[in-house]
């Protein structure tokens, strides 16, 4: 293992050039917080971030849908921004701070988005749902995107409903959006 | 996923020197593209050099009107940026325009532009494809090309379109690319960076051995100018173009003092439609004239088959988008 580069963060001195990499498949030393907690941990390099949440840390929120990004079941905040877990290396996040669908809600109380897919049935299987309320968190926390239903719809289209729940979805995240305001 | 080797630079200069270690090193940023090719086994670097925390992510605004863009500033990050929403809003809705929130946020500004094509022939890791195997033949060309092919810039060994909604406005607007390797610093014009399949379909970009793009400028807005993105395609969000034109025009009544246009969807690069400007510039604008310029900037389209509706579609993007422009 090799992991001089990114502990040290250091340029390669010229001349002798320091590896700065590891061996093909060896493992990475690797930390970033996940809903607060740090986790150091050794990863392979091409260990997925979803598969490292998943199966390392045992964070089964996070969902594998399509596992390419097209379907948002996987969606998770780095560092506050919602970003696809199934496009992203775990190696990558170093120093980073992750937040899962298991870090939405504090002390048992549930986070408005949450409260509110559950006001409005605004799911039927379930699957994509963690998905869809880490985007919905992502957009409502987003002041730069309109607040009406047209673009809370092109917002949220990263995130799939084979169920077909996106009347209810859309109510939600309207619903949680003027219970935030008032919060 | 295959493994490989994985490299964290700590600055340019160190990336580069990573990168030309080995042979078909790949430089990782958002990841967006790179990672899904690597899952899908289309493409398989032995060594990956991650460059997304190298600090390339500033918006700078010149005295001159120019913009500096880092070329890990992200999608949305540009989308969003109050500058580039008043002076570039052809940029800006390009940009939102494409892909997911999601991937925006991931996605980088140099990964847009190095994106690689949609072509199912290509991405599905099996069928011939002169862009993944040299010689193997392109089925797209007799085959399926409703969605992601284009009816200009093909050659008979290549027709996919290049998928990019943000390099259309930029190629509208005017750019530089600037790009750091080995033997230093040199800059590309946009225009010049994407490459027509020819021969040599593979050969996608002017990016030479090691280098990276760490910087993109956008010319200055023309003065007193308005510009739109419209993007056609099969559902209102989350796909790519079928067609799409970013035009920019400066207005002095209703003549045409300047005008830009550019075109994507139907095109196997970024693609700038001179011709069709010089039929508007300087005139006064007519609806007659409207679809003379349509009519010119899809001049010597070739349909190959499914995707000939695009000769048309391609027209309405630009008529459509100059319509309302001028309105």
């Amino acid at each position: 293992m090799d992991d001089s580069c990114h502990q040290n963060g250091g340029r390669a001195p010229t001349g002798g050039v320091q590896p700065g990499a590891s061996q093909a498949g060896a493992g990475h030393a690797v930390s970033f917080k996940v809903n607060g907690t740090l986790q150091s941990l050794t990863v392979a390099p091409n260990a997925i971030l979803l598969d490292v949440l998943r199966d390392q840390l045992h964070l089964t929120g996070t969902k594998k849908g399509c596992d390419h990004g097209q379907c948002g079941a996987c969606t998770l905040h780095v560092n506050g921004v919602a970003i696809n877990a199934c496009l992203s290396l775990a190696v990558m996040h170093d120093g980073d701070e992750i937040t899962t669908i298991e870090g939405l809600s504090q002390g048992g109380t549930l986070h408005p988005v949450q409260q509110a897919f559950w006001d409005h049935d605004a799911y039927q299987c379930g699957y994509c749902t963690g998905g869809q309320m880490m985007s919905a968190v992502g957009v409502l926390g987003d002041k730069r995107i309109p607040a009406d239903d047209a673009a809370v719809r092109e917002a949220m289209s990263g995130n799939i409903c084979r169920c077909g729940a996106y009347r209810n979805i859309v109510a939600a995240v309207q619903d949680a959006r003027g219970k935030m305001k008032r919060g | 996923m295959r493994t490989f080797e994985y490299a964290r630079a700590a600055d340019v200069e160190q990336a580069i020197v990573l990168h030309a270690r080995a042979p078909e090193t790949a430089y990782l940023a958002g990841g967006t593209t790179l990672l899904d090719l690597m899952k899908l086994d289309v493409m398989h670097p032995p060594r990956v050099v991650d460059i997304h925390k190298l600090g390339l992510n500033q918006v700078e605004v010149a005295d001159d009107g120019r913009v500096r863009i880092g070329a890990m500033v992200s999608n949305t990050e540009l989308a969003r940026h109050p500058h580039i929403v008043k002076h570039h809003p052809a940029l800006s809705q390009a940009l939102l325009s494409g892909a997911s929130t999601q991937l925006r946020n991931k996605a980088t500004t140099a990964g847009n532009v190095m994106q690689r094509v949609r072509c199912g022939y290509f991405r599905d890791g099996v069928s011939p494809c002169n862009k993944r195997e040299p010689g193997s033949g392109c089925p797209a060309i007799d085959g399926l090309n409703r969605n992601v092919h284009a009816v200009l810039g093909g050659s008979n060994q290549c027709i996919a379109a290049h998928p990019s909604d943000m390099c259309v406005a930029m190629v509208a607007i005017g750019a530089t690319i600037h790009v750091q390797g080995p033997k230093g610093r040199r800059d590309i014009p946009f225009a010049d960076f994407h490459l027509l399949p020819g021969e040599t379909p593979w050969k996608e970009h002017a990016l030479e051995a090691d280098e990276m793009i760490t910087h993109i400028t956008l010319d200055a807005p023309l003065p007193n100018s308005r510009s739109a993105y419209l993007k056609l395609r099969d559902r209102g969000s989350y796909q790519f173009a079928l067609a799409s034109s970013a035009v920019v025009v400066v207005l002095d009544g209703r003549t045409v003092r300047d005008v830009r246009i550019a075109l994507g969807g139907v095109t196997t690069k970024p693609w700038r439609a001179a011709n069709a400007e010089a039929v508007l510039r300087g005139k006064a604008v007519t609806d007659a004239l409207i679809r003379e310029t349509a009519a010119a900037a899809m001049a010597g389209a070739q349909s190959y088959g499914q995707n000939g509706f695009k000769l048309l579609l391609g027209q309405q993007a630009v008529s459509r988008n100059l319509t309302r422009l001028v309105a």
